[in-house]
């Protein structure tokens, strides 16, 4: 069956089909790359642990059961882990009880009496033994998620504990919801930076953007995650240990409708992405190049500092760029738009646009695909092309158009190549028409991609 | 979560929406009349002495805000409400008369586009899915009041007894009303939008919030509800981002697809007829929700393979040589080779690869046999065939729907599986069909000589293969 697969296609070289084999890859977040700083987290979190069992050992656990009982739902927590929007991972029914836990006043009739050293390893032990299924089945464990997590419950303890035994947060709720509320909060924050902060080293993103496309994402699940730690603390009191039962089906509800609405956010890129090489198959285009040139602009799009909202709608319109050549009666030689006349180009950009405002829920990607033949100062450069549209010196493409425009133009000159100094010289004759056609800043950006050798090789 | 009716079913918009009585049949009057004075009067009746009014006050505000905020079920028949976790709470804090009254804030709720009558309804419903299970509570040996530590665990089983009794009460009177108001035809789907496990099980998961705020109220008083609304409304939230996301993915799904098929004016809308065919085959035979979506996507997608094959071949006019008969051959594959990547169901990969085998084994690209050709393929030949012979050709105009059905049965057993044909007749038969509108097209230049999909003309090659 596989042999009689091999599409034939216009323009195909031995190049592209090389190309071809890691197309599918998936692209933009390395996935489980331990690079230096995820190492220090995951040994910082490793030394807390064994610091923590250590402790906790020497001087005896406390109120076994219980510590039994939320292990037992940490680690049901961290089997049943979420993924979020942007190749995230997130273990809301593990974090919630972590942090009820942590936060435990009450357990039944006694005090619950258990230290932060002993939160952090019931923590630990737990989420390390909802891992090994993971492992078994070959996904990746994700280390630095985990610590990241077990970070923001140690601070959460640190401070409750000891404020724990003070009778007065036991005898007012007015009293201790605050305190908890706030200590919910700052667990959440921990975690977000310490995942912003592994972003930006993993993706060269800027941390602010970073920690705001972070919090973002986390809020609502955050938020729910937050208040269940809190409700299952109180309930703790009244119910004991029936408590933690009874709040897993809750959480549970929340966590199934997230995961629907995560994987249809997976299958939506995922689809975008294999319909948008309808035009490779057609033979409009060079195998492969809409999504070089997608994993390309998203590059420089988060080296110019776009949030993940902008980059996914970058990623969109990049991967839909050339749909607008489906309108055209023969292909053009082997797809390079950089090499048609002005006039067809914005053809087949309106065209594009046309296709993808049908969907009526991609507008802004629609105008990115739009505008992304008009040069970037119309008014210099070639004044004929400017097509009499009246689009003046303050009425400049997006800056996603201009990434577009730019990347298109460099995988068009570079192609499959995977020479560096083809790519230079293909960054410097863009740099030569900054003049009027590309916008400088984005030459720039991506001739640091070029130079740090992010851009090409496997 | 109490489910409650908001929007009526798609074809019956006008009557609900508009509100007026008079429209609808006597016996849907009188069972809508009955539920609302059942709720009434088991609340009038009450007794009403020793309720806890402050726990009923804030409840029903809860049960009037979740209501006000309910989100539509994708069937856009039915919504839901977290408002379960109020009643049910009710019940455990108040008793069955004290729920009555929380569920019946309902009728306060405030909507745009619902008409006084779902809102009467759905307030005398949700005080009996108070009252009922209250009941039932009662008769467990649950103990009204605010529960101490010494309540539980022996709570729980008659708070699940209670939780049962709610959903089977209101699933009841909501499939009640949905099978008097609704066409007979669409009875039976909404019955199923209603009865998908999915529901179910998000419903029951709600009941259980209603017993953390009744365990709670003896630690944080009225302030127990804000803090249980808070994961409930992130739910929520996250039910409606789906249902957002999922018009958004079929509008740009179906918008692509119309752009492959610009190439050919004649084979225009064909992948959403094709698409909507194969649902209603998939309804008829019973298949299950998730498998209905993804037909609906296969059906849409099945021929963007053959946007790989060359114009000239598709347009070509006359007998066509081995090479592009191949090439034609091809396009199932090249569509999976495009779909592959989408993480949806596999079967409706395997439909689009085997869209075009026979039953005969004389298809294409495998040559496969009867049931060796997968369900779906099975059922999109069906769809794919028919909407062929009624759309119009350059080489002869659309055939009228009988026509095409007479065709579909002459080659039922040899090219198509006969069930399939039986119940793709079946739901024609009944609900129509509307096929493409059959104006000329302005240029006849660009016209296909042939349709590889149609087989009262099957492609011819010079030489056999």
């Amino acid at each position: 069956m596989t042999t009689t697969t091999r599409p034939r296609r216009c323009g195909s070289s031995k190049a592209s089909e090389a190309v071809g084999e890691r197309r599918y890859e998936p692209r933009g977040f390395p996935r489980q790359v331990l690079d230096s700083g995820q190492s220090l987290l995951v040994i910082f979190a490793g030394v807390l642990l064994i610091a923590s069992v250590a402790q906790t050992a020497a001087a005896g656990p406390r109120d076994v059961r219980d510590a039994i009982a939320f292990g037992a739902l940490i680690a049901f927590g961290e089997l049943l882990r979420l993924s979020l929007p942007g190749d995230r991972e997130s273990a809301p029914i593990a974090t919630a009880g972590a942090l009820a836990y942590a936060m435990l006043i009450q357990v039944g009739n006694h005090p619950a009496r258990h230290t932060a050293q002993q939160v952090i390893a019931v923590t630990a032990i737990g989420m390390i033994v909802g891992a090994l299924p993971h492992l078994a089945v070959g996904r990746p464990a994700r280390l630095s998620g985990m610590a990241a997590r077990l970070l923001a419950v140690a601070c959460a303890a640190g401070v409750f504990r000891p404020l724990a035994s003070n009778p007065e947060i036991g005898r007012h709720w007015w009293l201790a919801l605050p305190v908890m509320a706030s200590l919910v909060a700052l667990a959440w924050l921990v975690e977000a930076v310490i995942e912003a902060l592994i972003r930006t080293d993993a993706l060269r993103a800027r941390f602010g953007v970073a920690l705001v496309d972070e919090m973002r994402v986390q809020l609502p699940l955050g938020t729910a995650v937050g208040a269940s730690a809190l409700l299952i603390a109180f309930a703790a009191e009244v119910m004991g240990l029936a408590a933690v039962a009874m709040f897993t089906a809750p959480l549970l509800v929340t966590q199934v409708a997230y995961r629907r609405y995560a994987g249809i956010r997976a299958t939506y890129l995922q689809t975008v992405r294999a319909l948008a090489r309808v035009t490779e198959i057609g033979g409009y285009v060079e195998t492969g190049h809409s999504a070089r040139v997608s994993r390309l602009a998203v590059s420089i799009g988060r080296e110019l500092g776009m949030a993940e909202p902008e980059l996914l709608e970058l990623e969109y319109a990049a991967l839909m760029h050339d749909i607008g050549q489906l309108s055209l009666r023969d292909p053009i030689p082997g797809g390079a738009t950089v090499l048609v006349v002005r006039d067809e180009q914005r053809r087949i950009a309106e065209y594009g646009a046309e296709v993808i405002q049908q969907a009526k829920v991609l507008d802004s990607v629609a105008e990115i695909v739009r505008r992304q033949s008009d040069p970037y100062r119309p008014g210099a450069g070639s004044t004929a092309a400017n097509g009499g549209r009246g689009r003046g010196r303050g009425n400049e493409p997006p800056l996603s158009s201009r990434i577009i425009r730019a990347a298109n133009a460099f995988d068009d000159l570079v192609g499959t190549s995977v020479e560096p100094s083809r790519a230079a010289a293909a960054v410097e004759r863009l740099r030569l028409d900054t003049a009027g056609e590309y916008d400088p800043q984005v030459v720039d950006a991506l001739g640091r991609l070029v130079s740090r050798r992010s851009v090409l090789g496997p | 979560m109490v489910l409650g009716i908001r929007q009526a079913p798609v074809h019956v918009t006008g009557w609900l929406r508009g509100g007026s009585l008079g429209r609808l049949s006597l016996v849907a009057r009188v069972y809508v009349g009955a539920v609302a004075a059942a709720g009434l009067a088991f609340v009038v009746r009450g007794p009403l002495g020793g309720i806890a009014w402050l726990e009923v006050a804030v409840l029903g505000l809860l049960v009037v805000v979740c209501e006000s905020t309910a989100t539509r079920l994708r069937s856009r028949h039915l919504s839901w409400s977290p408002n379960s976790a109020a009643i049910l709470a009710a019940i455990v804090l108040t008793g069955p008369v004290g729920a009555a009254v929380v569920g019946g804030c309902a009728v306060f709720g405030v909507r745009r586009g619902t008409s006084a009558t779902k809102q009467v309804f759905n307030g005398g419903m949700m005080a009996l899915t108070g009252y009922l299970p209250g009941e039932v509570f009662l008769l467990l040996g649950g103990e009204v009041g605010t529960p101490g530590q010494s309540s539980f665990p022996e709570l729980i089983g008659p708070f699940a007894g209670a939780a049962l009794a709610h959903v089977i009460v209101n699933y009841s009177l909501l499939c009640g009303v949905l099978w008097l108001t609704g066409e007979p035809g669409s009875a039976g789907q909404q019955a199923r939008a209603l009865l998908d496990p999915r529901v179910a099980l998000t419903e029951l998961g709600y009941c259980a919030f209603g017993l953390l705020i009744a365990a709670l109220w003896s630690v944080l008083g009225p302030f127990t509800p804000v803090l249980v609304l808070v994961p409930l409304f992130v739910a929520r939230w996250a039910v409606a981002q789906f249902a957002a996301q999922q018009r958004a993915y079929e509008a740009t799904v179906s918008a692509l697809c119309q752009a492959v098929e610009t190439k050919d004016f004649y084979t225009r809308g064909h992948s959403e007829r094709v698409s909507r065919g194969s649902v209603m085959i998939a309804h008829e035979i019973g298949m299950r929700g998730e498998r209905v979506e993804a037909i609906r996507y296969a059906g849409m997608l099945h021929d963007v393979g053959k946007l790989g094959v060359p114009t000239q071949v598709l347009q070509k006019t006359g007998k066509l040589t081995d090479d592009e008969f191949a090439a034609i051959q091809l396009h199932p594959m090249r569509g999976l080779d495009i779909v592959r990547e989408i993480g949806f169901l596999d079967e409706a990969l395997a439909g689009i690869m085997h869209h075009h085998e026979r039953i005969d084994g004389r298809g294409y690209p495998m040559g496969l046999t009867g049931d060796e050709i997968p369900e779906f393929a099975r059922v999109l030949a069906v769809a794919d065939a028919f909407d062929s012979m009624t759309s119009t050709r350059s080489y002869r105009g659309a055939r009228p729907v009988p026509e095409a059905i007479a065709e579909l049965r002459r080659w039922s057993g040899t090219q198509f599986d006969p069930a399939f044909v039986d119940a793709f007749v079946a739901a024609i038969e009944r609900d129509g069909w509307t096929g493409p509108d059959t104006a000329a097209p302005q240029s006849a230049g660009a016209a296909a000589a042939h349709d590889h999909d149609d087989p009262t003309a099957p492609l011819r090659i010079i030489e056999s293969l």
